[in-house]
């Protein structure tokens, strides 16, 4: 009995209480990293692209061999009885069946790119070293032997797909992709950069001619001045157009002519070919260097495909653009609140009603939030706001809809108590003496709290902020009431006057997840991606506030409280 | 009274006497402070915090360029009266206070007063050393930017003047822009002293300005003190007898709100008249 007593008045228990807890933690946030990791980080790696024989039996006796090529993706056993319920006659006697998840790609001929088989009936598996994989900005992935180049219809090249050391073709469609991807290169800026300027200038007119018209200020020079301006964009995006023309002629000169699975040929033009590889031949070096391809691509390039391939700078993008700018509507806004409600306002029932009121704003869902957003800011505020500056765009809202502006307000408003109470807190630590100190020198109370109060507070604004950036990063729900789409056309800040458009709906990482993991036409190729957006989200929201806690230190090393 | 305080009160007492016998010569011809210029004129003054009355029916006229030590022990007001000089009360929220104080001649707690040009007259050094977290510049500077004056060469030469005033120069002249919270508890009060003297007060308040330093230290602020005497008006709360024996030229001795006598440091320290007066100083209680 004493010694139990002891032990537990020694305080051991609670050291090892307390360990296991940090321990607990520490092992749940690794894991929950190293699981994202694995599973998204995975999926960039080129694979060996597999061929086989595969004889399924079947209810009718009749054998159906087929040829595979494919990448195998994942692998799991499965209960004999669950295998024939699905109609596959397999042996009852042996209790279970492994089966495995092949990526067979080739969308366009096959209807869908995975498959699940029985890998009891996968026979003469090889991984012949001229199988090529194509990643195509439609249709998904090709896998096949490249087997004729041609140019304007006319075969250059051809191969032997039985020959693994004829790279004739491969050698002459890799240099051929090149210049594809280099007129491709073209033909985007072209089309986002000068016709995205044309577009953005005629419409500029048609709303400069529409307002005059709602102003009943048109006169026949106006109106003129106007046609003539218009004129000269058109005849400037003709001669785009025909630039463009010839770039699309350009691009589709080359073909290449694939041998898929079961000895089914396609023609393939090379514009739509994105990135080519032999994954079988490369060495480990040469696989690192696709895989950095890849996965810078999905770091940088926008999403294709509903969102399934291709990558998310978009929503990367949306996400960082959309915190700040609720930062830069927060702090200040948070500050001051906190600095009257501590500073001037009388303390008595009133402030302490505001403040159990702004603390429980911040356990209010953020659906609601949401919800006011859209009720407030967007078809009120926002219609009102159309009404008095954009009339001549109306019926077509400009802030009547959802948009960068009311999102980051709204989430603004959801963070805005713990920017509050977190500089409340770090006004109530300033020691009194300072503030008597600064007083008695002949410095007025403002004088006071901006000189030497608020500069000392800021470590704890940035601690409020820091809070925030974390609560809003990760907030989706809200969102999706007041501006983020699953898809958006172009990104909040560009070339265009005003160069940052607030009006714009954008792309949010959150939200990426919600879409891709559960919006998605192709479950299994967007499952990998999924993780990786979420292993990104995670990386944003450390990185937005890592930058937050450095400023942090340095306000904290600066004004480092005094030990009275 | 209780027998060890009986038993510890003659030690104590042969301890001043050998004070007052060196003061005696250095303030053998103090007037007495009526008959010096006045410069804070106290009358009929009432000071409550809600219902408690903390000061009861002062009146005190404290002269000129001379340093007044208010003693008394602890809660006996001596640190409220001070606040009342630079209306450092008027921060605490049931303050209430009656009566009336002049500095030269008005009335500072009429309303046409601007107390923070009152506040810059009348400077004040606490306790604890409070300098703000900047650097020792910018410290001394910080009453001067208030009132505006940003011109460099005018900074650097009141910054140079004060820390010098407050015998500090030689110390920090080399890392004046280091933060001032590097400075030792001793080098942060003669800082905060040099930041009051920047803005040239007429009066200053010193509230226990050596309590929370180390014997050096104090004997460095006792030695200001004696200098800044020529040109400041100065106040001194303290606990510390000695300390007021040596530096004041008069005391005032305060006892449950109540100003008890005021006299010249001489006469209250070797000659006071009420028998209160001399049972706090022998230590009797307090």
């Amino acid at each position: 009995m004493t010694t139990i007593r002891n032990f537990f008045a020694s305080g051991t228990p609670w050291i090892w209480a307390n360990a296991g807890a940090v321990a607990i933690s520490i092992i749940m946030t690794v894991g929950l990293l190293l699981l994202l990791a694995i599973n998204g980080l995975g999926h960039f790696w080129p694979k060996d692209l597999m061929l086989a024989q595969y004889l399924q039996p079947t209810t009718s006796g009749e054998a159906l061999p087929r040829e595979i090529i494919g990448e195998r993706v994942d692998w799991e056993e499965v209960p004999a009885e669950r295998i024939i319920s699905s109609g596959i006659p397999v042996d009852e006697a042996q209790p279970l069946y492994a089966r495995e998840l092949i990526k067979i790609g080739n969308r366009d001929l096959n209807g869908s790119d995975f498959t699940w088989l029985l890998s009891d009936f996968l026979s003469d598996i090889r991984y012949p070293e001229n199988l090529t994989a194509f990643e195509r900005r439609e249709w998904g992935n090709f896998y096949g032997y490249v087997r004729e180049v041609k140019e304007a219809g006319n075969s250059v090249v051809t191969s032997d797909p039985e020959n693994p050391d004829d790279a004739a073709a491969w050698n002459e469609l890799q240099v051929r992709i090149k210049r594809a991807l280099a007129i491709h290169e073209e033909i985007v800026t072209l089309e986002k950069v000068e016709i995205g300027e044309v577009n953005h200038a005629l419409e500029r007119l048609r709303l400069r001619q529409r307002g005059l018209e709602l102003r009943d200020q048109t006169t026949p020079e106006s109106l003129a001045e106007i046609a003539a301006e218009r004129a000269k964009w058109d005849s400037y995006y003709e001669t785009l157009q025909t630039r463009l023309n010839m770039l699309y002629d350009d691009i589709e000169r080359d073909t290449v002519i694939m041998l898929a699975m079961n000895d089914q040929n396609t023609e393939i033009s090379l514009s739509d070919i994105v990135r080519a590889y032999q994954p079988n031949g490369m060495h480990i070096g040469n696989k690192l260097v696709v895989y950095a391809q890849k996965l810078w691509e999905f770091l940088s390039d926008e999403p294709r495909e509903a969102n399934t391939e291709g990558g998310i700078f978009p929503a990367i993008f949306g996400t960082v653009t959309m915190v700040l700018l609720m930062s830069v509507f927060v702090s200040p806004f948070g500050v001051i609140a906190a600095v009257y409600l501590r500073e001037y306002a009388r303390q008595g029932f009133v402030t302490r009603a505001i403040r159990i009121a702004v603390n429980n704003l911040a356990g209010v869902p953020s659906i609601v939030y949401g919800v006011f957003g859209l009720g407030f800011f967007i078809y009120f505020l926002g219609a009102e706001v159309d009404q008095a500056f954009y009339t001549e765009a109306l019926p077509a809202p400009t802030f009547g809809t959802p948009g960068l502006l009311w999102a980051s307000l709204t989430l603004a408003l959801l963070t805005v108590p713990v920017v509050i109470v977190s500089t409340e807190e770090g006004l109530a630590r300033i020691p009194r003496s300072l503030r008597e100190g600064s007083l008695a020198l002949g410095a007025t109370k403002f004088e006071t709290l901006w000189r030497v109060v608020l500069p000392m507070a800021s470590p704890a604004m940035m601690t409020g902020l820091i809070l925030a950036v974390a609560r809003a990063a990760g907030e989706v729900a809200p969102l999706m009431l007041v501006g983020v789409v699953k898809l958006a056309p172009a990104l909040p800040i560009d070339g265009n006057y005003p160069y940052f458009h607030l009006d714009q709906k954008f792309m949010h990482l959150g939200f990426h997840i919600y879409d891709v993991g559960f919006q998605s036409p192709n479950v299994e190729a967007a499952r990998p991606l999924v993780f990786a957006t979420a292993l990104l989200l995670v990386i944003v929201i450390a990185t937005l506030n890592q930058l937050a806690v450095s400023i942090r230190n340095r306000l904290r090393e600066k004004f480092k409280a005094l030990d009275m | 009274m209780t027998e060890p305080t009986t038993e510890y009160a003659p030690v104590n007492r042969s301890k001043f006497k050998k004070i007052d016998m060196s003061k005696l010569s250095s303030h053998e011809q103090t007037p007495s402070a009526e008959d010096l210029p006045s410069c804070l004129r106290v009358s009929d003054l009432n000071l409550y915090y809600g219902s408690t009355r903390a000061l009861a029916d002062i009146n005190l006229s404290i002269p000129s360029q001379r340093v007044t030590a208010f003693i008394g022990p602890s809660g006996c007001g001596k640190s409220s009266l001070l606040r009342c000089f630079n209306r450092m009360n008027d921060l605490v929220d049931d303050c209430v206070i009656k009566g009336s104080i002049t500095l030269d001649g008005a009335d500072i707690y009429h309303r046409s007063i601007d107390v923070a040009d009152l506040r810059r007259r009348v400077g004040m050094v606490f306790q604890k050393p409070n300098p703000f977290p900047k650097s020792i510049y910018e410290n001394v500077a910080y009453g001067l930017r208030i009132q505006g004056i940003n011109k460099k060469r005018i900074l650097d030469e009141s910054v140079e003047k004060s820390l010098h005033a407050a015998a500090l120069w030689d110390e920090v002249k080399d890392r004046l822009h280091d933060s001032a919270l590097g400075l030792s508890g001793g080098q942060q009060q003669r800082l905060v002293i040099a930041r009051t003297v920047a803005v040239e007060p007429e009066v200053l308040l010193l509230d226990e300005p050596a309590s929370a330093l180390d014997p050096i230290s104090t004997l460095k602020i006792e030695e200001l003190i004696n200098e800044l005497k020529e040109r400041y008006t100065i106040i001194i709360v303290t606990h510390n007898m000695q300390q007021a024996a040596r530096v004041s030229d008069f005391t005032a001795f305060m006892y449950m709100g109540k100003m008890i006598e005021f006299d010249t440091a001489d006469n209250i320290f070797t000659n006071p008249t009420e028998k209160q007066t001399e049972d706090y100083i022998t230590g009797r209680y307090g």
